[in-house]
């Protein structure tokens, strides 16, 4: 009894300290990668390589003043950033990023020690909470009182309404490929070879999907080149405009927590989770460890792929933007489950 | 322990519907149903109904009432006017559907007994299998025929907003 206790505890400190954590060094990656792509320095003056710079910026966020405007309507304006962490936060629960079979602590079989709990739904469970994300963007402009903010939360609910649908439709050959929407057997069904010699991920069996899915991930983290709700040089700063010290460090946080999130789905769904091609892992807490060491690498490539393209990409404009995510994207999504459903029919994906 | 989380649950969707009918601003109204819906989701979720309670916020609360929202935000609609203007005449329709409404769905409840009342019983059960497969099996020809009903409904809504008549 204690023991599934403490392993709730446990996984539940790790899990939401280790997504914490990642922001300041995410925020370190993003501004030294920046200025590695630009060829400056870079802040590098606190702490050996700047090291400590974001968390110097974390305390000037944390004694602010946390200004709330006059105008604004208070409700929705500190509802809007509780939602955006809150939604940010449970997003990575139904995430499986480790291999745990016969796992055993103090003697005690333990079951979901490091994946999360036995969803049957984990990918829709993913789909429902982040559609919830929005909330917080629509809110934050509406309650704010101003323009600019109005107009970055008009942009991302139109956005997101727009992406959301060829993300979705993108993973259904996933689903098709794997036969249920539960994450662990999606990454277990990417296990062995195809075509005698490739490895079985889904980016290989259907790379359109997986470019599809990767699009629409940068454009639902609200990043380059979609950052269309907060482009500073239009909109000041979008939906965040108004927002000052924790409430303003709450939406920022969220952002960098659903980029991790969006790097671990990427590599769940299209690049076999934990596992490395043509090797089989072994079982116990020596497998449980290197798989979670193979997920970390993958997810920390892709969260420089985020950072990469950040700083090499102008900004599309609106038009564009919505043209792209329904007059091509959705339709090639839609063509990418045809493929996965002939694949599958014709015996070519068994 | 379970009885008390859907007696909470239900509590809340209650109360987020009132507050749906009353409230003035029309934000906070779509904001109550999306509270009422996320409310029903645990609902669901308590009776180990995951994939319903799952295609519930993602279709009501993640997709059809954030257009609401995008909506009441383009028109920048601050207040409704007008509520609780209406006469004897409909105050007395409300209660009679409302009453009607309420009694068919107690009555329909008290018929089903637990053993004859899930349809998906076993493994299967709250899972996508048992939907899917009614919905490309013994239903195709409905479910088919709904997308062409919206398909329908998508063109006339292109052809009434469009422009150059």
């Amino acid at each position: 009894m204690w023991v599934d206790a403490a392993v709730i505890g446990i996984k539940l400190v790790a899990v939401v300290g280790v997504l914490l954590m990642t922001v300041p060094i995410m925020v370190w990656v993003e501004r030294r990668g920046s200025a590695l792509i630009q060829d400056r320095l870079g802040p590098n003056r606190v702490g050996p390589a700047g090291l400590l710079q974001p968390f110097v910026d974390a305390i000037k966020l944390l004694i602010k003043e946390n200004l709330i405007p006059a105008g604004v309507d208070k409700l929705l304006f500190v509802l809007a950033p509780t939602i955006a962490l809150v939604v940010a936060l449970s997003l990575f629960i139904a995430v499986p990023f480790a291999v745990d079979d016969g796992l055993e602590l103090v003697e005690t079989p333990i079951d979901g020690f490091i994946v999360a709990p036995d969803l049957n739904i984990g990918i829709l469970y993913i789909f429902a909470i982040a559609s919830l994300a929005v909330y917080s963007i629509v809110l934050a402009g509406w309650g704010s009182n101003n323009k600019y903010a109005l107009l970055g939360g008009i942009r991302a609910s139109a956005q997101t309404i727009s992406y959301r649908l060829a993300m979705t439709l993108s993973v259904v050959g996933v689903i098709m490929a794997a036969g249920s929407l539960h994450l662990t057997q999606v990454v277990t069904s990417q296990s062995g070879v195809w075509l005698g010699f490739l490895p079985r991920w889904n980016f290989l069996i259907q790379p359109l999907g997986g470019i599809i899915f990767i699009v629409a991930a940068f454009a639902e983290t609200n990043r380059l080149p979609f950052d269309l709700a907060e482009a500073d040089s239009e909109l000041v700063a979008g939906y965040h405009t108004e927002y000052s010290s924790m409430n303003f460090a709450a939406f920022f946080m969220s952002k960098y927590i659903h980029m991790v999130t969006s790097a671990a789905l990427i590599t769940v769904l299209f690049f076999g989770g934990w596992q490395i091609p043509w090797i089989s892992l072994p079982g116990g807490w020596m497998g449980a460890g290197l798989s979670l060491g193979v997920f970390s690498a993958k997810v920390v490539f892709f969260l420089w792929l985020f950072v990469w393209v950040r700083w090499t990409l102008p900004r599309f404009r609106f038009d564009q933007l919505m043209a792209l995510g329904w007059k091509i994207m959705l339709p090639l999504a839609v063509l990418n489950f045809l493929w996965v459903g002939v694949a599958m029919a014709s015996g070519i994906l068994t | 322990m379970t009885a008390l989380i859907f007696l909470t649950a239900a509590a809340i969707a209650i109360i987020f519907a009132v507050v749906a009918v009353v409230h003035r601003s029309p934000i906070m109204n779509v904001l109550a149903l999306v509270g009422m819906f996320l409310a029903i989701a645990m609902v669901f979720a308590i009776i180990g109904m995951d994939f319903l309670a799952a295609i519930q916020v993602i279709v009501y609360s993640g997709a059809i009432l954030v257009l609401f929202l995008f909506a009441i935000m383009l028109l920048d609609l601050r207040r409704v006017e007008g509520i609780g203007e209406g006469g004897v005449f409909q105050l007395l329709l409300g209660c009679i559907a409302v009453i009607g409404l309420g009694g068919a769905v107690v009555f329909a409840a008290a018929r089903l007994s637990p053993e004859t009342g899930a349809w998906v019983t076993g493994a299967e059960y709250g899972t996508a299998y048992p939907i899917g497969r009614a919905l490309t099996g013994s239903h195709l020809f409905a479910f088919e025929f709904v997308s062409v009903v919206l398909a329908a409904a998508i063109i006339a809504a292109v052809y009434l907003a469009r422009r150059d008549r």
